[in-house]
């Protein structure tokens, strides 16, 4: 006789008395497990994914939670925040807590365009379904014939499936189904409704950065993000989303004069942004219009000050959209900076000569050019996808 | 602690030479494992440490410390290490709070035209206290000249504070800590390594600071990237230079891709003593090889058949 549902899944303490032995299992202590993260196999660090997988290779399995990513846009800000979006719809999947903050669109908008999650094992959060998923396996109509023994286990796995999968695919022509979104939780912050305070005296950063740090250390500590709050309640990642931070909106001048006033605002504000992570669980994406910025040395501050830094360079409306070395892709990818975190030294992709490209359900970054530029004109007809393993 | 480093710079955990103002510097490269180095060898060697850890959480030194040999929770608790966790205490001035609680050491985030006063202080505190409670009759360790680390001091440049107001700090920091108390000292600054001519008074800051510091230290460890651009298995090749044979600096990256995981201590590799002439510096543990530019107050000249280091004294 099959074994009722019930005991299915049930703790060993049941079986103990006829166990004779003490051995006990060695339970892994304080290893806190969240949806939609993952141990990092290089040094144990908890990482969640960017939302794109090929991203998520080049930073070493995905983004320590805690760190900083710092994209610098490419000229028209289309791809920066394409990868804002992906890094915020993988947080609506995972069932992460979102914060957007921006001064010049409407978190709202911005969460309006989410890329909707290629759903073949998502769930649906919806609680009606639940009651109808249980009386199911009762229905004789759907009796199994051959796996009977499969028949008592619950029918739909997928809620499991989608919070211990890393990683997910979108299609960037659909944006996603607002019951998904409004499943997930989301801070806001609107730099033009935020009521202007009076300058601060106490520190270097302008105004709207220091509101903004003062907003989201508020929500890190009122949602239990810190981590030294009591582990009471179940653990969840806070995910950042900053666009454009930097541009004059913010009312920083750095990107419009070569001797900005207050040149060290956004790299005062990096550095709090740095220190409320590393004691959070956090993770932040921050775009910067890094072309408009002048001074060289402050963007290499601020990049030493982020733990991970990529730039993104598109080709569209330059020369080298025509050229044919490039016909594959969309723009060139530069790793400015892979982090090292507990360990002395981090691991730079192998290959420095990454090329991105944006398809319908992916985004791949690849490396390009090894062969290409020995090769022939006539020669590149031949498919050309080096698998970026 | 590294002992191919130790056997190059002549330095054991026994025996170092005191009042040594040394500095760390690195060009589009990563020289803070030298910071941990450095750290390893002074808490192995009982002196009393003072790290300014301005860029790192403590946890991430403590791991590494870990990997390397040394507890610091365990000397943070004796008395031996006074620790700064710089990007904490900086949360607290940067985001008022009602309550003023921690140290008033990263008050330059306030106002840095003030100057790094307050954390001047905070380091003379660090480096003349003596023991828990300041007693050593209650069972306070003893412990050796103190020493001063600062990881790093570049970063107090992206947060406002002048050039001067920085090289004032660490001459301050050199007379108290080298000079009065026969201490080291060790500080790490990083720059962009941007050529010559693209100094228009924007990056005047960082090389200023790095000139300055070099004119002060008596020991410089410089991390360069490699000429010939990145290679998997060769970081930072290097480039041999004398003090006045120094070959071609490149703006390459340079990364240390070592296994987290493994503790052993990297092993000499002999190779590229030709191309190069210069030590080998230890090789990561798996294979990674990097050289480095050791300049001392004497000058250096490297011999035309390159076989080892010739120290001509100049002074």
């Amino acid at each position: 006789m099959a074994a009722p549902v019930s005991t299915v899944g049930k703790p060993s303490a049941e079986r103990l008395p006829l166990n004779t032995t003490s051995f006990q299992k060695k339970t892994r202590t304080k290893l806190i497990s969240i949806p939609g993260t993952r141990p990092s196999v290089q040094n144990g660090q908890l990482l969640v994914s960017t939302g794109v997988t090929s991203l998520d290779y080049l930073l070493g399995g995905g983004l320590a939670v805690g760190t900083v990513l710092l994209v610098e846009e490419d000229r028209y800000d289309s791809y920066s925040r394409m990868i804002l979006k992906y890094f915020l719809a993988e947080g609506v999947v995972c069932r992460h807590e979102l914060f957007v903050a921006s001064a010049q669109d409407n978190p709202d908008d911005i969460l309006q365009e989410l890329p909707a999650p290629i759903l073949d094992d998502v769930a649906i959060h919806k609680p009606v379904e639940q009651p109808r998923l249980s009386c199911e396996p009762q229905d004789s109509l759907d009796a199994m014939k051959i796996a009977w023994r499969y028949q008592n286990l619950p029918k739909v796995q997928s809620a499991l499936a989608s919070s211990s999968r890393f990683g997910h695919y979108y299609d960037v022509s659909k944006t996603m189904e607002p019951e998904i979104r409004q499943a997930a939780k989301c801070h806001r912050f609107y730099l033009t409704e935020h009521p202007t305070q009076s300058p601060p005296t106490h520190s270097t950063m302008l105004e709207s950065y220091s509101a903004l740090l003062k907003s989201l250390q508020e929500v890190i500590n009122s949602e239990g993000f810190d981590v030294a709050a009591p582990m009471s309640k179940s653990r969840n990642i806070l995910r950042i989303g900053l666009p454009s931070l930097g541009s004059a909106l913010w009312g920083d001048d750095l990107s419009c004069h070569d001797n900005p006033r207050n040149g060290h605002a956004l790299a005062t504000f990096f550095y709090g942004l740095r220190a409320m992570l590393r004691s959070s669980l956090a993770v932040a994406v921050v775009t910067v219009p890094s072309h408009l910025i002048q001074d060289r040395a402050l963007m290499g501050n601020i990049t030493r000050l982020c733990d991970n830094a990529i730039a993104l360079e598109s080709f569209k409306g330059s020369e080298r959209e025509t050229n044919p070395l490039y016909k594959d892709y969309h723009g060139l990818l530069h790793v400015r900076q892979v982090p090292h975190l507990n360990c002395l030294a981090s691991k730079l992709p192998d290959h420095k000569d990454l090329a991105f490209k944006l398809k319908r359900k992916q985004f791949t970054i690849e490396n390009y050019g090894t062969a290409l530029s020995f090769w022939q004109p006539t020669c590149w007809a031949i498919s050309t996808n080096v698998v970026f393993i | 602690m590294f002992t191919e480093l130790n056997s190059i710079l002549n330095t054991t955990p026994d025996s170092f030479t005191q009042g040594e103002f040394i500095l760390l510097s690195d060009r589009q490269s990563d020289a803070s494992f030298l910071i941990h180095h450095f750290l390893s060898l002074y808490l192995r060697a009982r002196c009393k440490v003072c790290f300014l850890g301005l860029v790192q959480s403590f946890n991430h030194y403590s791991a590494i410390g870990q990997r390397l040999g040394v507890s610091l929770t365990q000397a943070k608790e004796k008395g031996q290490l006074v620790f700064l966790e710089g990007l904490k205490e900086s949360l607290s001035v940067l985001i008022p709070q009602d309550t003023e609680t921690g140290t008033r050491a990263m008050d330059f985030l306030r106002d840095p035209a003030v100057g790094l006063k307050s954390l001047y202080e905070f380091v003379r505190s660090g480096a003349t206290s003596s023991g828990v409670g300041g007693r050593e009759a209650d069972g306070g360790e003893e412990w050796g000249p103190p020493v001063l680390l600062v990881d790093d001091l570049s970063v107090l440049l992206s947060l406002g504070v002048s050039a001067g107001a920085a090289l004032d700090f660490s001459h301050y920091c050199r007379a108290t800590v080298c000079s009065q108390l026969q201490g080291n000292v060790v500080m790490l600054a990083r720059s962009d390594g941007r050529r010559e001519e693209e100094e228009d008074g924007d990056d005047e800051g960082s090389e200023r600071l790095l000139r300055g510091l070099t004119h002060q230290c008596s020991l410089t460890l410089q991390v360069q990237g490699l000429p010939t651009g990145f290679c998997r298995d060769i970081h930072g090749q290097k480039c041999a230079g004398g003090g006045d044979k120094a070959m071609n600096s490149t703006n390459r990256r340079n990364s240390f891709s070592t296994k987290s995981t493994t503790k052993e201590p990297p092993s000499l590799l002999p190779g590229h003593r030709a191309l190069f002439s210069s030590f080998t510096f230890p090789a990561f543990p798996f294979g990674l090889l990097s050289l480095l530019h050791v300049t001392t107050d004497h000058h250096v000249s490297i011999s035309p058949d390159n076989t080892s280091w010739v120290l001509s004294c100049q002074k």
